[in-house]
């Protein structure tokens, strides 16, 4: 009998491997060319980009264009640059992704370890929050902050975002939950543990890997939303997002193509840190369960 | 009024009765074992003593007091689960000490409590790991652990030795046993295993359907099933059950029975009471236990009633200690069970041994044992 070895990938001569790598190789330079074509740009005084060769690099190496576009761009009536709306991002994205977050985890230990009647239609119900689109709720949620007296401002904002990710996050949760063996919470309720002496000691410790795949998905959404920054936050309150358009799209004066690239990056670069942190459990988070270990 | 009382508890599911007016009293110190198939309702029970599933009527009552709707912690009961359910992110003695510290005991006490836990079980060693890091038998005892610690009044488990390999189930077993012995706890045992069942208890509670069939000491339930569905689950292998015609003589009844030869033969009834004299002329279901049935070497010296004829020998299984051989009596495949030296090979004529002071007789139309 054949000795079965650990490796799985199908065995494949030289050749076909080389070519394999080839293809895979020309992929990702081709993936990578817009970053690549953002990064020399942005370190390019404007002139060398108004004279062609988009796609050389620079002759002349400045960080200019990103110190503009940090502090001095005009972007509102003032020329403040980003920086004050980054912020805004900022203030914006750890509330909203932290509350949906542990409040999907809540949710999922409801729906998962304390079975009520109806859990499943109410599951189902917050599953729509997944499929509804954003188009569709701007003008009953503007009415709601209103009501609520949020409108134009970051904590409309956590709201709306918290609302719109409980679906995906109690999803997430609620089937992580599902195959956490219910004994363990019952063996804590003959300990003694309480509702949430339970969730905070047995619960949360483990989740590890489904917290990770939950932060990253509502930080990158809401991070990147656009519509609900331009519909429910104005002028100063603006997003990220929202400022970065503002940028881009003015109309007065010389287009700055090297302060826009430069913009762009600063505008991508915290989720790009949140995936390289936190991408590794991305992938093993999403197989948690799928494959009993 | 014991200890322990389940009195007429039943369990429903909406309009489903799970568990039919269960009634036993449990005595202190006593280690009851609650065995049946899967589905007969036994887990439900022990989950019902546990608080982890509600009583839909009747009571259960620890100690004199009714512990219907009381919080699980709050019954002074701990349990062992099927899979330990330890708690991953905690080292063992976090695991040990979790209780006591959720009834906010200081915590020299409870490091106290856990080291005297762990030299009881022999696991010192193994406090600061976590339970990924342990085997199947080192979680075994720190689940064990855990539920000592508490110093409860009902120890309470859940089919603890069924995730265990055969060796070590065996050496567990054991082990439990004399963790009673020692520290006379009362005990509430799960298990779907009959030879656990058999060992470890001092009462077995045999339960199918919902209903406890039968309620003994384990001599009882082995010796005198109460009817046929207890007589073929405990024991391995099981009683061979052989359908026999009563007669009577006027003052001795006897079990007529054909044999492979189509010979009919008469076994003498030993001590036939009233009720089974009522059967005279009917046709019953006599039940013998294999090691009722060997040949005349093995059979029991000390009995006055053993009858032999001559069978066919259709297989046998050499398992060591013994050898198990089939043959047929009245059209039935029966098991007998021999020395392990019997000299007997397949298709060879061998008489027979029965020790009639063993037979049990079962009515086949109610399949109740008649008494």
């Amino acid at each position: 009998m054949a000795v079965a070895t650990q490796d799985t990938a199908i065995r494949t001569g030289r050749a076909v491997r080389m070519s394999i790598y080839l293809v895979l190789i020309l992929f990702a330079l081709f993936y990578m060319l817009p970053l690549y074509v953002m990064l020399v740009n942005s370190v390019k005084p404007l002139s060398e980009i108004t004279g062609g060769g988009m796609m050389s690099l620079p002759d002349t190496w400045t960080i200019e264009p990103w110190r503009k576009a940090w502090s001095e761009a005009q972007v509102g009536v003032q020329a403040t640059g980003l920086r004050p709306y980054f912020w805004n991002s900022i203030f914006m994205v750890v509330p909203a992704v932290a509350i949906s977050t542990v409040l999907g985890a809540l949710n999922g230990y409801v729906l998962t370890k304390w079975r009520f009647r109806g859990d499943t239609i109410l599951f189902g119900l917050m599953l729509f929050a997944c499929f509804i689109p954003f188009q569709i709720v701007l003008i009953p949620m503007a009415a709601v902050l209103g009501f609520l007296g949020i409108s134009g401002n970051t904590a409309g904002l956590v709201l709306v975002h918290v609302v719109y990710g409980l679906g995906f996050t109690t999803l997430y949760f609620r089937n992580y939950y599902a195959v956490f063996p219910t004994e363990l919470i019952r063996a804590a309720q003959i300990d003694g543990a309480s509702f949430f002496q339970i969730f905070w000691r047995i619960l949360l410790p483990s989740s590890g890997p489904i917290a990770v795949v939950s932060i990253i998905w509502q930080f990158t959404n809401i991070w990147n939303d656009f519509l609900f920054g331009a519909s429910f936050a104005s002028g100063d309150g603006a997003p990220m997002t929202v400022a970065l358009n503002n940028l881009v799209q003015s109309s007065t004066g010389v287009k700055e193509y090297n302060v826009h690239f430069a913009g762009a990056i600063l505008a991508a670069l915290p989720t790009l840190l949140v995936y390289i942190v936190a991408g590794r459990y991305f992938v093993r988070g999403l197989m948690a369960g799928s494959v009993k270990g | 009024m014991g200890f322990l009382d389940i009195d007429n508890a039943t369990k429903s599911y909406g309009p489903v009765e799970v568990l039919h007016k269960v009634d036993i009293s449990v005595e202190e110190g006593e280690f009851l074992v609650l065995v049946g198939p899967s589905g007969c309702g036994k887990s439900t029970l022990l989950n019902m003593i546990a608080g982890l599933e509600d009583i839909t009527s009747g009571e259960i009552r620890i100690k004199g007091s009714v512990m219907n709707g009381v919080h699980p912690s709050n019954r002074n009961i701990a349990m062992v689960f099927q899979s330990y359910a330890l708690y991953p992110n905690m080292t063992v003695g976090q695991n040990i000490t979790f209780g006591l510290e959720m009834h906010c005991v200081p915590k020299a006490e409870r490091d106290k409590a856990m080291m005297d836990v762990a030299q009881l079980l022999q696991i010192e060693q193994l406090l600061t790991r976590k339970p990924g890091q342990l085997s199947g038998g080192q979680r075994q005892r720190v689940a064990m652990g855990r539920a000592l610690v508490r110093d409860p009044d009902v120890f309470l488990f859940d089919e603890p030795l069924s995730n265990l390999d055969a060796k070590l189930r065996v050496d567990m077993r054991t082990e439990i046993k004399k963790l009673h012995q020692k520290l006379g706890t009362t005990i509430v045992y799960v298990t779907h295993d009959q030879i656990e069942a058999m060992t470890l208890s001092t009462r077995i509670a045999v339960m199918n359907g919902g209903y406890v069939q039968q309620l003994g000491t384990p001599k009882e339930i082995y010796d005198t099933p109460a009817n046929l569905f207890v007589a073929t689950f405990m024991g391995s292998p099981s009683m061979n059950l052989i359908p026999v015609t009563l007669r009577g003589d006027g003052n001795a009844l006897f079990a007529e029975v054909q044999n492979d030869a189509g010979k009919t033969m008469r076994l003498a009834v030993c001590a036939p009471t009233s009720a089974l004299s009522a059967y005279e002329g009917k046709t019953v279901t006599m039940g013998i236990r294999p090691e009722a049935l060997t040949d005349r070497d093995g059979a029991d010296q000390r009995s006055h009633h053993v009858e032999s004829f001559p069978s066919t020998v259709l297989v046998t299984e050499p398992a060591g200690s013994d050898t198990f051989v089939a043959t047929t009596i009245a059209g039935k495949e029966c098991i007998s069970r021999m020395r392990a030296d019997a000299n007997v090979a397949a298709r060879q004529r061998v008489d027979f041994a029965v020790n009639m002071e063993k037979a049990v007789y079962f009515d086949p139309e109610i399949e109740q044992r008649i008494v």
